[in-house]
């Protein structure tokens, strides 16, 4: 079995490639040098995003730690995505979206209600997201820490203001990270339906995991 | 400075060694608690003795930790213009519900701190609102060092050297509570600014100078835990972190009537949120 052709990152032998329904979770744990690939399958879709040193699940992605190394708040080709003890656990290898967030953090029904009003309460949400599938590997509620939004705007303006604006992903557009060591990611297909994160619409999200060929 | 070890005895025997040890008291050093803060702490201006419960001159390169009642004013002041103090809060009642930096600046739609500006919770909550700040120079973005960065940057970053990481203290600030490393999540930061430019990029702005402080009022019953570090955009060759002084006293949660309870409709909610869980807890 190849990959597409058609997306970049994605050179290797498919190991896993599943598409998260709208408003759904998923976890993986990626072996050191495999490639997880995430596709915004209908646009501007926010996917949400933990990741653990699968060895050592209390060293977590940190943003600080992340965007103190590389010195900017946004996540493009190149950015290391380290744990709070500054260890890289995934690196940015390809993406057809300039930037991603990672100061917005994740929607919570307890959020929701601060943002739009307690009419939201019964709304699903990342962080019920991230404590289901976090509870399958004997994790819980301390280990849902900073996260990365994957194709989430967020500009900050000269003043400091910062909001979720409308996206700038669109079909099948993809973003591609290689396992710097084994690494438990946990995922999120953000169902928010308040604000422009996934257009008012939750869509679909295609993963994608390749193993890197073997040289003969 | 040495201590006076009896001629004869020294510190061979018990008895020697327990008059050594007793000998130590009223050492004066430059950062330390006062205990009780009520007896012993002097009080900032307008704050009475008796409500002291918390003073303490905290190091650069230290770290201290308190449980603070509802209502409980935290001040701290940065003397010599290079504090940093990095803070993690946590509800006393729940440990896992604590501060979460990115819903405290989406929420506020505002990524730079300072006054009249409230640091939420994961639930929801409002932990602390921040009720006077002359300084301005505080962040959210960047949070705490790590051992490696600061091996890399200064060539050590354990707790027990000489340029210590804030997580490292962190950690055993958070163990005393029963905290572990999965505890320590995003941190905020005051008395050294940061600006985000609109590529991205970060700097570093430094203080506000000596003498700055910044009030928080404690909205729930709170873990504090400070780790006062060197920043770590600080471009200094030097690890550079000067002593921070901590004065609690005992005081009152904002209330509905407070301007700031309405400053903004999220901030509303938050202190709806806050008021429906400690009713139903008993507590307010």
């Amino acid at each position: 079995m190849t990959a597409t052709d058609t997306i970049p990152g994605t050179a290797g032998r498919v190991l896993r490639r599943e598409v998260i329904p709208p408003r759904g979770p998923w976890s993986a744990i990626l072996k050191a040098g495999e490639v997880l690939t995430i596709v915004d399958v209908d646009g501007n879709q926010a996917v949400d995003f933990l990741a653990y040193d699968a060895d050592d699940t209390a060293n977590a992605y940190s943003a600080q730690t992340t965007l103190s190394a590389q010195g900017s708040v946004f996540l493009t080709t190149g950015s290391v995505l380290r744990t709070a003890e500054d260890d890289a656990l995934l690196t940015v290898v390809a993406t057809d979206v300039a930037r991603h967030d990672t100061l917005g953090g994740a929607c919570s029904k307890e959020s929701n209600t601060l943002r739009y009003g307690h009419h939201t309460w019964s709304q699903h949400a990342c962080a019920d997201n991230f404590l289901a599938e976090l509870a399958k590997y004997g994790m819980g509620k301390r280990d849902q820490v900073s996260n990365v939004n994957w194709f989430m705007n967020v500009p900050v303006d000269p003043d400091g203001a910062l909001g979720i604006v409308d996206g700038i992903s669109s079909p099948g557009l993809s973003v591609s990270l290689r396992a710097e060591r084994d690494t438990l990611v946990v995922v999120s297909n953000c169902p928010q339906i308040n604000n422009p994160c996934n257009g008012f619409n939750p869509s679909r999200a295609e993963m994608i995991i390749t193993a890197p060929e073997e040289t003969p | 400075m040495s201590i006076e070890v009896d001629a004869v005895e020294g510190t061979a025997t018990t008895r020697g060694a327990r008059e050594h040890a007793r000998a130590q008291e009223g050492t004066v050093v430059e950062a330390q608690p006062a205990v009780p803060a009520w007896r012993r702490g002097s009080a900032p201006a307008g704050v009475e003795q008796e409500r002291l419960v918390w003073v303490e001159r905290l190091a650069g390169g230290n770290y201290t930790h308190k449980v603070l009642a509802r209502g409980t004013h935290l001040r701290l002041t940065d003397l010599t213009g290079d504090a940093s103090v990095s803070v993690l809060l946590y509800n006393a009642l729940e440990t896992h519900e604590r501060l979460n930096v990115a819903d405290t600046v989406k929420v506020q739609w505002q990524v730079y701190l300072g006054g009249g500006q409230l640091l939420l919770s994961d639930q929801g909550r409002v932990l602390a609102s921040i009720v006077d700040d002359t300084s301005s120079h505080h962040d959210t973005v960047f949070g705490t060092s790590s051992l490696a960065r600061n091996t890399g940057r200064y060539g050590d970053g354990t707790a027990h050297g000489a340029s210590p990481a804030g997580r490292e203290l962190f950690v055993l600030a958070g163990a005393k509570h029963g905290l572990g490393r999965r505890d320590i999540a995003p941190s905020v930061s005051f008395f050294q600014g940061v600006r985000v430019a609109e590529d991205g990029s970060g700097r570093w702005l430094g203080s506000a100078g000596a003498g700055a402080t910044v009030t928080l009022r404690l909205e729930m019953p709170t873990v504090v835990l400070l780790a006062n570090t060197a920043h770590p955009l600080d471009p200094r060759e030097q690890y550079t972190c000067g002593p921070v002084d901590v004065h609690a006293w005992t005081g009152e949660a904002t209330s509905p009537e407070d301007p700031l309870w309405t400053a903004t409709p999220e901030g509303r909610r938050a202190f709806d949120n806050t008021a429906d869980y400690l009713t139903a807890r008993g507590i307010a």
